[in-house]
């Protein structure tokens, strides 16, 4: 059987040997709970409960804040303590809901209710997956259900089950498909039901025998549904490349999966989308890995959203030495933490501990052009010449050369032997086009309504002329 | 929001967390292992004036790099291997007899001019040690093409003519004497077999691709055919590849990657024009040689081609329409 893959990419350590054994524990905490209003793409989304109100777990709590964004739930039952800016993964305080736990965990009315999927129309399937706040936990966050909505269901051709988790040292995908494969596929078959010709495909790197073993046994009676191997590298579970290593097609960044017809779902999203519709469980839970060489004992998970990365790690018997690096996510696109008493939100799937700092223990060399980055790139950019445009603050010779097409997935600045920080410059230079774009198209906006302000004031005095004119008193002498 | 109570800071730092292994000290140490049995060759084949040639060259231009650095104020680089590698590139580059101070001069001038004052490691705009070696031939002409000393006993000295020279003039050249290295020229040039071995440690060890050195070779032997005056005549070819220092060239200061196209079409297009002026330089030119030029003529064009070929971006033009195919192609069959 070939391999499906792309073409670049690299090949970090996988480090995933320290918790992919491990079996998925539910850990449960008293105390505060975090429920930052922005934890997705999109806008943030409302706060719909009072300080002092009390809650249920599954009770929503934000409701959704426009057409892309996401309902935030609470993931326990309590009273709410405050609804002010907490700080988050990224650094930054941002507006949550906090909730003191009771400890009961005591869930609103229905939770847990099977439900008959082949009874449900695919609205009303749209609907709940939008009412349970699902979104792409797998990282990106893109709120699922208008991932679920393309301009038309009969064009989508591929359904793909992202199973790649090509994230160094993160294996809760892994356990997930181990342990709750059955439900991923329930999941599958539930989004196939809205896209009637589309294939299913369950796509897993080849380092992850067991799990393909497992899915392909659980897919052998499904017609619709097969399973795919993919080659292990840097970043196979990357949306653009996993497309292209499935199907052959390419996508750029102006360009959704949908309109090559496609679409890609995480499996752990699957398994959640599962739980909403089949099970009436909203999205409360996520499971994460947390692993690192610094971590007493790497495990995999389940905890509920909104729990603090302080109180996981010290469930997970702490440090064993002293880390230098924590990171939420794995290590090529985590965010790193300074702060670990920080929750546990939609997209996060794992809390790194790293005795070492990678980073600063390569102090950055001159670039002598090796071309490795060229070689590695899985958008086929050239780094080099981007960083120069960005540094040069040539924000449209680097639009020009594919500046745009960067994902920022740091295969460029891992394999860089002078470790330059080309993804962070390239992070900092997207900013700031999409920064100018937007003030161009405000600008754009603006000078189309004095424009149009103008041309009605022309075509109101012409009027009035026209008017005065008609009505104007004919002199006599005339 | 406190921060944690022990007030230790973590490391925070923009993703990606992890760096590969490969460094360019790494990366230079490996060019520099390419040319030990080359070297080696050299001195077993010419003596020991020949070592001291090649370490008195590295020497001068490692000192100079340190002392250029030293009196800039600038960071000391010299631990990269970058200096070691021009000395040794400009060394084995070198007629073994040459007296040891022009080497030194040629060093130094490589590094101070030619690297430093263009702004060091990576940043010059012609492979120093070849613009070096250019300069010397100019400077000291005669010293520098005066292989008299290096021929091999039992071959006729007073000639004074380097295979590639024989071949020009129409004469014959031994393939097996070109291959094993039993024949006149610089220090490191004269073995393809020990120039090869090198080579393929660099190909494994992924420091250099293939793509430079084997459109380089190809160029130089199509041309050669064409316009060599002797047809495609396979004996011939080859001896046109193996002499002259094109394996040296092609393997070794061609794949440069300072001063060579970083990107993939680019580095064939590059190939391409230095194979060409190789061949106009050997076949039309007043000298039998024509690599060292032909590489450094390159050298200054690598940036316009380079510009000329960045690559499509994925998804983008031609990607575009292999996904349009694609997806038409599956409509057509979910039609039938």
């Amino acid at each position: 059987m070939s391999l499906g893959t792309f073409k670049g990419g690299a090949h970090p350590y996988e480090g995933k040997v320290l918790s992919e054994n491990c079996a998925i524990e539910e850990l449960r905490f008293d105390g505060e709970y975090i429920f930052p209003l922005s934890q997705h793409i999109g806008a943030p989304a409302k706060a719909c409960v009072q300080v002092g109100d009390t809650v249920l777990a599954g009770q929503v709590i934000a409701e959704a804040g426009g057409f892309i964004s996401a309902n935030v739930l609470s993931s326990v039952s309590g009273t709410v303590k405050a609804i002010e800016p907490r700080m988050q993964v990224s650094g930054f305080p941002v507006m949550s809901v906090v909730v003191e736990s009771d400890g009961r965990f005591e869930t609103v009315e229905g939770y847990g209710q099977k439900r008959d999927i082949d009874a449900l129309s695919k609205d009303e399937i749209r609907d709940i997956v939008k009412a349970a706040g699902i979104v792409g936990i797998g990282g990106a966050g893109f709120p699922t259900a208008v991932k679920l909505m393309p301009k038309n269901d009969d064009a989508i051709d591929y359904f793909i089950a992202n199973g790649s988790e090509c994230e160094p040292y993160l294996t809760s995908d892994y356990r997930l498909m181990l342990e709750e494969g059955e439900r991923i596929v329930g999941g599958v078959k539930i989004c196939l039901g809205l896209f009637p010709n589309a294939k299913g495909i369950i796509a897993i790197e080849d380092n992850k025998p067991e799990a393909i073993k497992h899915m392909q046994e659980l897919v052998k009676s499904e017609p619709r549904i097969s399973v795919m191997q993919l080659k292990t590298k840097y970043p196979e579970g990357g949306e653009r490349q996993l497309i292209n290593a499935v199907t052959g097609r390419y996508i750029n960044s102006s360009m959704l999966p949908a309109d090559a017809g496609c679409i890609v779902h995480n499996v752990a999203t699957l398994l959640a989308i599962y739980d909403a519709v089949a099970e009436s469980k909203p999205l409360i839970e996520k499971t994460i890995t947390v692993t690192g060489d610094a971590v007493a004992t790497p495990k995999n998970v389940r905890v509920r959203l909104g729990s603090s990365y302080k109180k996981i790690l010290d469930a997970c018997g702490g440090l064993k030495t002293e880390a230098n690096k924590f990171i939420c996510g794995g290590p090529m696109m985590g965010q790193a933490l300074y702060e670990l008493d920080c929750p546990v939100t939609k997209p996060s799937s794992a809390l790194c501990a790293f005795a070492h700092d990678e980073v600063a223990e390569n102090p950055t060399t001159p670039c002598i052009r090796c071309g490795r980055c060229v070689a590695a790139c899985p958008e086929h950019l050239v780094p080099p010449m981007l960083v120069k445009a960005a540094n040069a603050d040539d924000m449209e010779g680097f639009e020009k050369i594919g500046g745009m097409e960067c994902m920022e997935c740091g295969t460029c600045s891992y394999v860089c032997p002078a470790r330059r920080p080309l993804t962070q410059t390239f992070k900092q230079a997207r900013k700031k086009v999409a920064a100018l774009r937007k003030i161009k198209a405000a600008e754009e906006k603006q000078r189309k309504e004095h424009e149009e302000a103008a041309k009605k004031e022309a075509e109101k005095k012409a009027e009035e002329m026209k008017k005065n004119e008609t009505g104007k008193e004919v002199p006599s002498w005339r | 929001m406190a921060l944690n109570e022990d007030k230790k800071l973590y490391h925070v730092s923009s993703s990606p967390h992890v760096r590969a292994s490969v460094t360019t000290q790494k990366i230079m140490t490996d060019v520099i292992i390419a040319m030990l049995p080359a070297t080696a060759f050299g001195v077993y084949r010419f003596g020991i004036g020949a070592l001291i040639v090649v370490l008195a060259t590295v020497a001068a231009a490692v000192i100079s790099e340190y002392l250029y650095e030293y009196f800039m104020k600038r960071p000391i680089t010299i631990t990269d291997g970058s200096a070691v590698v021009t000395g040794m590139i400009l060394a084995l580059n070198m007629p073994p007899e040459i007296p040891v101070w022009m080497p030194m001069l040629g060093a130094v001038f490589a590094i101070i001019v030619v690297k430093q004052l263009y702004g060091g490691l990576g940043q010059n705009f012609m492979n120093p040690a070849l613009a070096a070696r250019c300069f010397l031939l100019i400077s000291f002409s005669r010293a520098m093409t005066d292989f008299s000393a290096s021929f091999p006993e039992g071959v006729d000295a007073v000639s004074g003519a380097t295979p590639l020279a024989v071949l020009k003039a129409g004469g014959e050249a031994s393939l097996s004497d070109l291959f094993f290295g039993n024949i006149a020229g610089t220090i490191g040039e004269v073995s393809v077999l020990m120039l090869l071995i090198g080579a393929a440690y660099l190909l494994i060890r992924g420091v250099i691709s293939i793509r430079i050195p084997a459109v380089y070779i190809a160029t130089v032997a199509v041309f050669m055919g064409l316009f060599g005056g002797r047809g495609f005549d396979l004996y011939y070819i080859a001896c046109e590849i193996c002499a002259g220092g094109l394996i040296f060239g092609a393997f070794f200061m061609a794949t440069d990657y300072v001063t060579t196209p970083i990107t993939p079409l680019g580095q064939i297009l590059f190939g391409v024009f230095i194979g060409i002026l190789t061949g106009v330089f050997r076949v039309f030119g007043a000298s039998a040689e024509g690599v060292s030029y032909a590489i450094i003529i390159g050298n200054i064009v690598a940036p316009l081609i380079e510009r000329a070929t960045v690559p499509t971006p994925f998804g983008k033009g031609r990607y575009a329409e292999i996904t349009k195919k694609l997806m038409h192609e599956n409509t057509e069959r979910g039609g039938k």
